[in-house]
């Protein structure tokens, strides 16, 4: 029993790991590409709505204030320069020969300093949100003129000691994005990791031919079906730990933080191991159910047409994480399989799980696994649908 | 003579799809592809199962093989039910029909050792089976081609290989010389009696008169689904050549309509 396992299992892991072009597309590719896209979008990102570190702001000014002046010294990104007339300004505003252009009442400097109360001169600035230089030398001249406000009538300030107001630790940051992000996109992995090997190992086998040369030997069905079952997912683990590497490394560049702000060594060993538990688990689940969507259908074409509404099934359950207050905590929601993968997960990740639940995950997800193998072999028996036309 | 092989009573409806329906201009849901047949194979024999296409030859051997089940009667192989324990039989016979393919990717040797295994063959049995059954087919030179890259005749010799990797003592083979050249038909029909001389019992469906008349112990004729005669080759054919006393059986079965 256990030689024909072994046997079907070295022979279906031959087939996958002796084809270099199966082993790239399915193995190096899925990390590599999710690394590159995701370092790609977060650098996009980044620098598609900020401009470049040491950018100086081009201000104009009409009727520019000394005591501004002055107080511009302190910074080194904007460089005000006069204009004439405000039509001067907005002329060179549209032209992009500024980034922003304000405007001081005639002797702004006189009537701070002679102000009580009453009407406060009013400064205007002109700029045009949809270039990213003039929104930034807006909000940046904003900040300036209010500190410089302060300055000149200060009455109270808000955190001004250095010393650190933000209790969120390296861990809550982490948790947070990870807890929020992770589950789903390991689910689409893992479902895709899946779907490039189960339609083909079996579906393939079958509209070749190949698995009758299989059933008319001594073999029971259901040491065929454990044995594609446990390679296949086999596959489909490190076709999905190369996803998830992909994304642990790149997230950080994605969410654009710096490396410090979050890290996957927040985690520690018990943790990856639970998570290791609840992804074999839910593996075991999802292969199943595509090997038998494939051993009903004719071709893997047809198998892979199958699954596709599966797997939008798959994203939207994995979307579950986003929402809400994060994992349920009664056990009972831990029986549905696939949502008791995503919200373990959650759990996991923002480090807030319930052993009973994660138990109760396992247990579930491996009953129904055998369910499902049982089916399988089942099926392998099937004249009906193992030989249908 | 050892009866080694008794089919009995096979019968075998398939459901007509609609489209089929048209082609046969019949509004029978079920067409009966095999009714009733029933045969006896002996120790050390070539029994023949002759019919035109259709006949319901090859959904026989299907049988036999265990990879459909008959809807009434039963075939006791050896002492086992195709039936009640298809494993049992499936470990005794060796299957060849060109609907049995092997996966492309791999070689001959991969293959055959593959399938020993899954047969539980010993490694050493394995290995000198596999030498003196490559070279006689001369699949040795192309032991770690990719099948892929095969001939189509030299994967059906493989296919033929394969097919016995466990030395079983009852082979039953579909058509074994459809789509060969005439040298490697030879061959293959060489090799069949040299199984019989090893005293195995071989069960063979053809239509091919010839080929049933040079190696045929027994044969049984079937048409539309049922066995019309079944007993020793030169009985049938009396003074008649096979082709002639068959067209006889077939115009009194069928008439001349058809």
């Amino acid at each position: 029993m256990k030689g024909n396992i072994l046997t079907i299992m070295r022979k279906e892991l031959a087939r996958f790991f002796k084809d270099p072009r199966l082993v790239i597309t399915t193995l190096i590719l899925p990390g590599l590409m999710i690394y590159a896209v995701y370092s790609f979008m977060g650098d996009g990102l980044s620098t598609q709505f900020s401009t470049p570190d040491e950018y100086v702001y081009r201000v104009d000014a009409v009727n520019p204030s000394n005591h501004i002046k002055e107080y511009l010294k302190l910074v080194d990104f904007v460089d005000m320069g006069e204009v004439s007339s405000y039509d001067e300004g907005i002329e060179r505003l549209n032209s992009n020969e500024s980034d922003l252009l304000v405007v001081f009442p005639q002797d702004f400097d006189k009537a701070i300093s002679i102000y009580s109360s009453g009407k406060a001169p009013n400064v205007e600035m002109f700029f045009n949100s949809a270039q990213i230089a003039s929104a930034e030398a807006y909000t940046n001249m904003t900040n300036i003129l209010n500190a410089f406000e302060s300055s000149i009538s200060n009455r109270f300030d808000i955190n001004n000691s250095g010393r650190e107001y933000d209790l969120a630790t390296e861990k809550d940051t982490t948790s947070q994005v990870f807890s929020m992000m992770l589950p789903m996109l390991l689910m689409v992995f893992l479902f895709s990791g899946c779907m490039s090997v189960a339609p083909e190992s079996i579906a393939g086998e079958k509209e070749r031919g190949t698995i009758a040369t299989l059933l008319v030997t001594p073999v029971k069905r259901s040491e065929i079906a454990i044995g594609k079952i446990l390679s296949i997912s086999f596959i489909s683990l490190l076709s999905g730990i190369s996803s998830f590497l992909g994304t642990m490394s790149s997230l950080p560049k994605l969410m654009g933080m710096s490396a410090e702000g979050m890290d996957a060594s927040a985690y520690g060993v018990s943790d990856y191991a639970l998570l290791l538990a609840v992804i074999l688990s839910t593996i075991l689940v999802i292969v199943s159910i595509i090997s038998i969507i494939s051993a009903f259908a004719k071709t893997v074409k047809e198998a892979n047409t199958t699954v596709l509404p599966l797997m939008i099934i798959v994203m939207l359950i994995g979307i579950t994480s986003m929402f809400g207050q994060g994992a349920p905590s009664e056990a009972i929601w831990y029986l549905a399989p696939l949502y008791n993968s995503v919200q373990c997960m959650t759990a996991i990740f923002a480090f807030s799980y319930s052993t009973v639940n994660i138990i109760t995950t396992l247990c579930v997800n491996v009953s129904i696994s055998i369910v499902l193998l049982i089916v399988l072999a089942k099926m392998f028996s099937s004249e009906k649908i193992m030989f249908s036309k | 003579m050892n009866e080694v092989l008794r089919a009995e009573g096979l019968k075998k409806t398939f459901r007509l799809s609609s489209k089929q329906q048209k082609i046969e201009r019949t509004k029978k849901r079920k067409k009966i592809a095999v009714n009733g047949v029933s045969f006896t194979a002996y120790e050390g024999e070539i029994f023949g199962l002759l019919g035109p296409n259709g006949a319901g030859k090859t959904t026989t051997l299907r049988m036999i093989s265990t990879l459909i089940r008959p809807d009434k009667g039963d075939i006791i192989v050896a002492g086992s039910s195709a039936v009640k324990e298809p494993w049992e039989v499936r470990a005794k016979i060796g299957f060849l029909t060109s609907e049995l393919k092997l996966e492309d990717f791999f070689t001959p040797n991969y293959m055959y050792d593959f399938f020993s295994a899954l047969h539980g063959v010993d490694e050493k049995v394995r290995d000198s089976r596999k030498k003196r059954l490559f070279e006689k087919f001369g699949i040795d030179k192309f032991a770690e081609v990719k099948i892929a890259n095969l001939s189509t005749g030299m994967k059906q010799k493989l296919s033929l290989v394969v097919s016995i990797v466990h030395d079983p003592s009852i082979i039953i083979f579909d058509e074994p010389t459809n789509g060969l050249d005439v040298i490697t038909a030879r061959a293959v029909t060489d090799f069949l009696l040299e199984l019989k001389a090893e005293g195995k019992t071989i069960i063979v469906s053809t239509h091919i008169f010839s080929l049933v008349e040079k190696i045929c112990d027994r044969v049984g004729i079937i048409i539309g689904g049922e066995m019309i005669r079944c007993g020793r080759t030169v009985d049938i054919m009396g003074d008649l050549s096979l082709e002639d006393r068959f067209f006889e059986i077939y115009r009194e079965t069928v008439g001349d309509a058809e």
